[in-house]
């Protein structure tokens, strides 16, 4: 009898290991920032934010170089963006690209080293794309960035591709059976931190514009709105937001309503432009880039990485905890440098709603298929 | 001596087993030699049979089965058959009621198809057993309280899965089948309609089902307390109260001023757990349907207050001139 009670304890025991296995140590700190009572508190876990205090490490800005001097343009060959910067500060971009993207690779990952005017690595073509994403980023998008900005570094951290992607799932095998579809939720999918939501929730908010909001604005029923599916839709971008944030729901929303704007915080206002920001950035700059990558780059379906708020924050409320990178590498926010290209013929320029976004630039041979 | 003071009962006594009264010409029904069990005997009785089902109870069985069989066959195709993934995904896996676009209509099989067919099997199953729980009730001479408590769990289950989609026109608006995937049904559907916890029937629900317990803890912990003096023959202290049913009454006097008596402290209970999904069934017929988000209905009716605005003011930026949609 002895024995059998002690192997039910200890069964107990594991199985009480088991249950708590996945739960985040406490205590957990709140820091309250709405009005008294109203349960208005950032949440986060102190050892979490220990551990991911690497990857928000700011690394050092490179020394300044002089602005004046000739400018890179009429140096160099082939340079179309970033032109009308001196020489020197030039190459300092190129160096601290160079750390930001490719630090073990170095300038050969972009770079044809007998020439470097050479487009013929598409990581080149990228690149440039993607300083022109940057500059339309911090000139355009200060609604979501502010004056802080964006640098290479906010999303690539070291990395030739940001940890932080998302491609279009693969759809389930046998879906079109006659038994087991799954309508695209029920799997614990990291995309929606482990729930049971729909797992694309980027496909129909950050590359689509489906309508987000799902709440009557009357008390009584009026206009019909979101279903419940499309709630479930919702609630999967924002369990996502949430988990790419590394914050609670209350950081955005009075959680009493989540629909109201009175009762919000001005974070959520930031929020809003920043899915816009990422809506735009996926159609007008990853998705025409889908051609120029090799297919080892592409997901299962054939698209290209896109971004989602993950890609930039990586699990912190601001990037770099709010750090401004971009102060020492003003060029990356000139929309004046952008001036100076030459607008190329554009045959995959996405349809683009922003007045002053200039016309997408590619090279011939990267629009080839 | 043997007392009360464990969550198990610790002495059991074996007679000879009881067959039960006789139900008459039905007790050629009850089937099996009953047999003890010991574990059983450590929370409730340990004789388990003669065992009693009848053509209702089967019937129940088989369509429980029928249903049960239908939602764990579709999890496990939506593993594509293998166990392993069953068993790691099992809390995540669901089937999911149709989607929007097809409202009332019938569905393929592999869009809520299915669910369709395990909700009717799984209602029919309900009622069957309720019938079964109310001719039983009714065959040992007894009250068929059980069987209408039972019911107001079903009235609930009903408003749910079938009366309110009804009166919604959409059968997506039902609860899935699964772990997760209700209770992010459940998340979901207060989202949309703004709140649940402003719906004052729900409010009542939730009285109920905390009151509920509270009276379960209070009645539940008298009779333990007053089991030496024999409080525990609660049916016999109703009619001829002894000291156990007067000291229990004079603690509660002495320390709320009031007591309940041995008979009334059922009805109460009774009252309260069946009012829990009676008032919760309401709330969810009227959400959707009446009241589209009670958030805003709880502002209009001064429910819900307002606190100073301390992070300014905030603006819905798609209203702003010029803003992208």
């Amino acid at each position: 009898m002895m024995k059998s009670y002690t192997v039910i304890r200890v069964a107990l025991l594991l199985a009480a290991g088991v249950l708590v296995s996945a739960c985040e140590k406490p205590p957990i700190t709140t820091e309250q920032h709405g009005f008294r009572g109203t349960a208005m508190v950032k949440v986060s876990n102190p050892r979490i934010v220990a551990e991911q205090a690497g990857i928000h490490a700011v690394p050092a800005a490179l020394p300044a170089a002089p602005q004046e001097g000739q400018k890179a343009s009429e140096v160099y060959q082939n340079v179309k963006v970033l032109g009308d910067v001196s020489v020197a500060e030039f190459t300092r971009i190129m160096v601290a690209m160079t750390q930001w993207v490719a630090p073990e690779q170095g300038c050969g990952y972009c770079h044809n080293l007998q020439n470097l005017a050479d487009d013929s690595l598409y990581t080149k073509v990228v690149a440039r794309r993607m300083i022109q994403m940057t500059q339309t980023i911090n000139s355009d998008y200060k609604t979501h960035v502010a004056d802080t900005g964006v640098t290479c570094y906010t999303c690539h951290r070291g990395m030739p591709v940001p940890a932080n992607v998302w491609f279009a799932p693969e759809p389930q095998k046998h879906a079109t059976r006659m038994v087991g579809s799954k309508g695209g939720q029920n799997t614990p999918a990291e995309s929606v931190a482990y729930a049971s939501l729909p797992y694309d929730p980027f496909t129909p908010y950050l590359s689509k514009a489906n309508t987000i909001a799902v709440n009557a604005k009357t008390a009584l029923p009026n206009v019909r709105v979101g279903s419940i599916q499309a709630t479930e839709d919702t609630y999967a971008l924002m369990m996502h937001m949430s988990d790419g944030l590394g914050v609670n729901c209350t950081y955005c929303h009075n959680t009493r309503a989540f629909s109201s704007w009175e009762t919000s915080t001005p974070q959520r206002v930031t929020a809003w432009h920043g899915i816009r920001m990422s809506r735009e950035l996926n159609n007008a700059y990853m998705d025409p880039l889908t051609q120029t990558f090799p297919v080892h780059r592409l997901g299962a379906l054939g698209d290209v990485a896109k971004v989602n708020c993950a890609t930039c924050h990586q699990g912190a409320y601001k990037p770099l905890y709010g750090a401004s990178m971009l102060k020492d590498y003003m060029a990356l926010s000139a929309a004046g440098a952008m001036a100076a290209i030459p607008a190329a013929a554009a045959p995959e320029a996405p349809a683009s709603e922003a007045p002053v976004e200039p016309a997408a630039e590619m090279p011939a041979e990267a629009a080839k298929p | 001596m043997a007392e009360y003071q464990n969550i198990f009962t610790q002495v059991q006594v074996h007679g000879p087993a009881f067959p039960g009264v006789s139900i008459g010409r039905e007790d050629r029904e009850r089937m099996g030699k009953p047999t003890d069990v010991h574990l059983f005997g450590r929370l409730g009785d340990a004789q388990i049979g003669p065992i009693y089902l009848g053509w209702l109870g089967i019937a129940s069985i088989v369509c429980f089965l029928v249903a049960f069989e239908i939602i764990g066959l579709n999890m496990l195709a939506s593993v594509n058959w293998s166990p392993i993934e069953f068993v790691r995904q099992l809390f995540w896996l669901g089937l999911e009621p149709p989607p929007p676009e097809y409202g009332l209509k019938l569905p393929p099989l592999n869009q809520g198809g299915w669910w369709l067919m395990a909700g009717f099997f799984l209602t029919l199953s309900i009622m069957l057993w309720w019938l079964r729980m109310y001719r039983r009730a009714k065959a040992l001479g007894m009250g068929t309280h059980v069987a209408w408590a039972f019911a107001a769990a079903i009235w609930l289950y009903l408003v749910l899965g079938f009366i309110r989609p009804l009166l919604m026109g959409s059968w997506s608006e039902a609860v899935p089948f699964g772990i997760f995937p209700h209770l992010d049904w459940t998340a979901a559907f207060s989202i949309r309609y703004g709140n649940l916890f402003y719906n004052p029937f729900h409010m009542l629900s939730i009285a109920f089902l905390y009151g509920s317990a509270l009276l379960f803890a209070m009645h539940g912990a008298t009779i333990l307390a007053v089991s030496r003096f024999g409080g525990e023959r609660e049916i016999e202290q109703i009619v001829d109260r002894g000291t156990a049913s007067e000291r229990a009454a004079l603690f509660w006097r002495w320390t709320m001023g009031f007591n309940a008596s041995m008979e009334s402290i059922h009805r109460w209970a009774w009252w309260f757990a069946v009012l829990c999904p009676l008032t919760g069934g309401i709330g969810i017929l009227l959400t959707g349907t009446v009241v589209d988000n009670w958030y805003l209905w709880a502002v209009k009716h001064h429910v819900a207050p307002m606190y100073p605005a301390v992070f300014g003011t905030v603006v819905d930026p798609a209203t702003l001139q010029g803003a992208q949609q």
